[in-house]
């Protein structure tokens, strides 16, 4: 079975609006990647914002214009076992805005790496499944890029360390998943020598607050198919607002409520083949964009030992 | 495998509660040493004042004998203080104990960055302007931009010296010896010096300063008087001074600033701003000349930021100088050589690299900053520090730096309205800039003028460091080119410009009995 390894890509990738952290993949769904196989793929994301929240007032801003922000990342799954899969990812991106005079921004940004473990997935009776998930993730920056250069910046150049706990049923082909995620973020050093928030800081060290998001998806599991909807809350847990007509800032809260949708097919004749789509928009948010985004993913497993690629069968109960 | 599980998720937790341990950011200056100045220029009460007619122009009544029952109740007063200091009120001493001068320094900075911020724009498109007669209303009075940030510094600073030489004439003339010098019982908590008392130099800057930003930062009156009242605890509660010495320091530096507020209300700063009439008359007279007018690069069009401002009284030369000093005309807009200096630019922000934008980052000093002023009042502060002055050096140093800034913003101003010259992004739409475009004419750029101005003073000051300053100029002035903001003209015209302000400041330092 093929995990959707793309999803949290693409929320997190919203973010970069205002730019939550854009890392790559932390995994939110509740499949795993078979021992020995290595899943790897291209994705494509745009997202794109024309009003945001300064604090909590929604505006635009006539010198931005619509800014968007086009992602084009690696990705990919390895099985360590069938309980345990290392994820990692890298995007290259890159952001502009429609109006204005501000230079545009682009290069590679963060690399995450992810493990992913099950230590439990039991039957329930004939047609349900329960499983629980936990993932620990790591993600810093792959280049010197500048944080402080909100919102064109690729991203927050903060080192992250994520903690995930993931919970799954499935009744048929019907499944309901749940997960918390705490981030811690390192400090952050920016070009200038000093700068104010609600106060003024005579340093170029950021402290950088943690963030929690909670996410929960629906939808069906079929012998090929996934259909689901979701949504997610991302809250950072300290930060200050922008104030009237001010920029942006690393450190702002930037909280983000999101819904989304998700698709994947693995096509009959190649099973080693999967084909994902989704998007999603940002209902409400503070200090951030207000972002529409799609994304569009190709992915394909390469069996590294003499196994048989496990069949892509992306349905729990049929595999138990 | 289990086990390898259990031990990389307690590795990962132990890591997360190792690094949230270790979060914390601390400033630069959070945890200075007391000032300990190598001399207490206890001369300085002869050293030439900018407004103050002479240093006993004010009157300070003579302070009370050590062995009086007033004096003896004021050392009480600080004994019982030091019986029971709490946290606070030790880290409120060690605070203020760095140095007056350098606080207040760091407090305006503050003030400045938060009043920072350019007004969001009317339904109709039209902006409203900040208004000091109602100054908490949206957009709240002031708009702290770079000129009216250098003239603030420069009020403050200016009065500030001022003050201090007062207060070293009569400390020299009364020769109150300090309260842990009287008592021995009484902590010196700041360390021990030979400066006497009276009045109290904490007490003439809190009372210099606050009145100054009760005109210049109207919004912050009730922080301001909190801080007033810090200060003057810390150098009780320290032993450094008695409650005397703070009543006659405070009342000295508020009859002082009086002068400076005075001169502030008809140095012509208050009409700046100017109407539309006269926003317009630029654009006609500009076109008259055959020259392409300059024109605002926001949506929707904002007027341009104090165009009067050159006609501010400046203060180390008059007012006929400001167009004495002023740069050349620049390259008619309809030349070549002017397109070649936009194509340049247009050249320079096609692929900058990351060392270009950290030059510019690093000198941005927009929006919701301290502005270019402030940045080299940073520099110097930084320095100063590690030169061990008398407060009385301290705030003559820093009065010759922002002086020397607002005449340089005056100049700087005058000549972009004399000429009214458009932006490289004006001339050329396809230069996108690295940082935000400032929302006055190009000709001659503000940072070269104001860091060539404020290098050539420090040189002046710390010879030693002369060629940082001199380096850290030349790079403010490129960061302006590199980030497509300005044509190398304007950064090379801007820093004759500084330095002839420069070379005026350093005239003064000459003379001013402080060498």
């Amino acid at each position: 079975m093929q995990p959707i390894i793309k999803r949290n890509v693409f929320t997190l990738l919203v973010l970069v609006l205002f730019q939550l952290a854009a890392h790559a993949q932390t995994d939110i769904d509740a499949i795993m990647m078979g021992q020995h196989n290595l899943c790897v793929g291209p994705m494509y994301s745009h997202s794109s914002w024309k009003n945001y929240w300064e604090g909590t007032l929604k505006r635009n801003n006539q010198n931005l214009g619509t800014v968007s922000t086009n992602m084009y990342s690696i990705m990919g799954v390895y099985g360590i076992t069938d309980r345990l899969n290392f994820l990692f990812g890298a995007p290259y991106i890159s952001t502009k805005a429609s109006a204005g005079t501000l230079h545009n921004s682009r290069g590679i940004q963060d690399l995450s790496l992810w493990l992913k473990w099950m230590p439990l997935e039991k039957k329930l009776g004939k047609n349900s499944v329960f499983s629980i998930y936990g993932l620990a993730g790591y993600s810093a920056p792959l280049t010197n890029y500048q944080a402080d250069y909100l919102p064109l910046t690729l991203g927050l150049h903060s080192r992250n360390l994520s903690g995930r706990l993931m919970l799954d049923y499935q009744h048929r082909g019907f499944f309901v998943t749940a997960s918390g995620t705490y981030q811690y973020r390192s400090n952050i050093k920016i070009d200038r020598t000093s700068y104010y928030t609600t106060e003024m800081h005579i340093t170029n060290k950021v402290d950088m607050p943690d963030m929690a998001e909670f996410n929960a998806r629906t939808g069906f599991r079929s012998f090929r198919w996934i259909t689901e909807v979701f949504f997610e809350q991302n809250r950072t847990l300290g930060g200050f607002d922008i104030r009237r007509n001010d920029m942006p800032f690393p450190s702002n809260r930037m909280n983000a409520s999101i819904g989304g949708v998700h698709i994947k097919y693995v096509p009959k004749k190649l099973p080693a083949l999967s084909l994902e789509a989704g998007g999603s928009y940002v209902l409400k948010g503070r200090n951030v964009g207000q972002a529409t985004e799609y994304n569009a993913s190709v992915f394909y497993i390469f069996p590294l030992s003499h196994k048989k690629i496990t069949t892509p069968h992306t349905c729990k109960l049929c595999r138990l | 495998m289990k086990k390898i599980i259990s031990l990389s998720i307690f590795a990962a937790l132990s890591s997360v509660i190792y690094f949230s341990c270790n979060k914390e950011v601390h400033g630069r200056t959070d945890n200075l040493p007391a000032l300990n100045p190598a001399s207490q220029d206890l001369n300085a009460g002869s050293w030439k004042t900018v407004l103050l007619a002479s240093p006993d122009a004010i009157a300070v009544a003579a302070p009370p004998a050590t062995n009086t029952p007033a004096y003896i109740g004021d050392l009480n007063e600080i004994k019982g203080y030091q019986e029971n200091l709490s946290d606070d009120a030790i880290n409120n001493i060690r605070y203020w104990g760095a140095g007056g001068v350098l606080r207040w320094n760091e407090i305006i900075r503050e003030m400045v960055a938060k009043h920072n911020l350019p007004p969001y724009q009317n339904e109709d498109g039209t902006y409203p302007a900040p208004n000091s007669v109602n100054p908490f209303n949206y957009p709240q009075f002031p708009f702290s931009n770079p000129p009216f940030a250098a003239r603030a510094f420069a009020y403050i600073s200016a009065a500030q010296y001022d003050a201090l030489v007062a207060c070293w004439y009569y400390k020299k003339l009364y020769n109150q010896p300090a309260p842990y010098t009287v008592d021995a019982s009484v902590n010196a908590m700041n360390g021990k010096n030979d400066l006497p008392s009276y009045p109290s130099e904490a007490a003439v800057l809190a009372g210099v300063t606050s009145e100054i930003t009760k005109l210049m930062f109207p919004t912050e009156v009730a922080n301001i008087q909190q801080k007033v009242e810090d200060e003057e605890l810390a150098a009780i509660q320290s032993g450094t001074a008695t409650r005397t010495d703070i009543n006659a320091g405070e009342a000295l530096g508020r009859q002082i600033a009086a002068l400076f507020t005075a001169r502030a209300k008809t140095d012509h700063a208050g009409t700046a701003g100017g109407n539309p009439d006269i926003w317009s008359a630029f654009v006609t007279n500009t076109t008259a000349r055959g020259e392409t007018p300059w024109f605002s690069l926001e949506t929707p069009k904002r007027p341009p930021m104090l165009p009067l401002y050159g006609n501010v009284l400046p203060f180390l030369f008059d007012s006929i100088t400001v167009t004495k000093i002023r740069p050349g005309y620049p390259y008619s807009t309809k030349s070549g050589e002017f397109e070649e200096q936009n194509k340049a630019a247009y050249v320079q922000i096609k692929n900058p690299t990351r060392e270009q934008e950290r030059i510019v980052q690093f000198w941005a000093d927009g929006a919701g900053t301290y502005t270019p002023t402030g940045h080299w009042n940073a520099i110097a502060a930084e320095d100063f520090i590690k030169q061990d002055y008398s407060e009385v050096l301290w705030a003559r140093n820093m009065a010759l730096l922002n002086m020397g800034q607002m005449d340089a913003a005056i100049v700087c101003w005058n000549t972009k309205y004399f000429y009214f010259n458009p932006r490289p992004t004006q001339m050329m739409p396809e230069i996108k800039t690295l940082t935000g475009i400032p929302n006055f004419p190009s000709y001659i750029s503000g940072h070269s003028t104001f860091s060539e101005a404020a290098s050539t003073i420090l040189d002046h000051i710390i010879p030693a460091n002369a060629a940082k300053y001199e380096a850290l100029s030349a790079e403010a002035a490129k960061s302006r080119f590199i980030a497509g903001i300005h044509t190398q003209m304007d950064c090379d015209s801007g820093m004759v410009a500084g330095k002839r302000v420069g070379n005026y400041a350093v005239l003064r330092a000459e003379h001013d009995g402080a060498e």
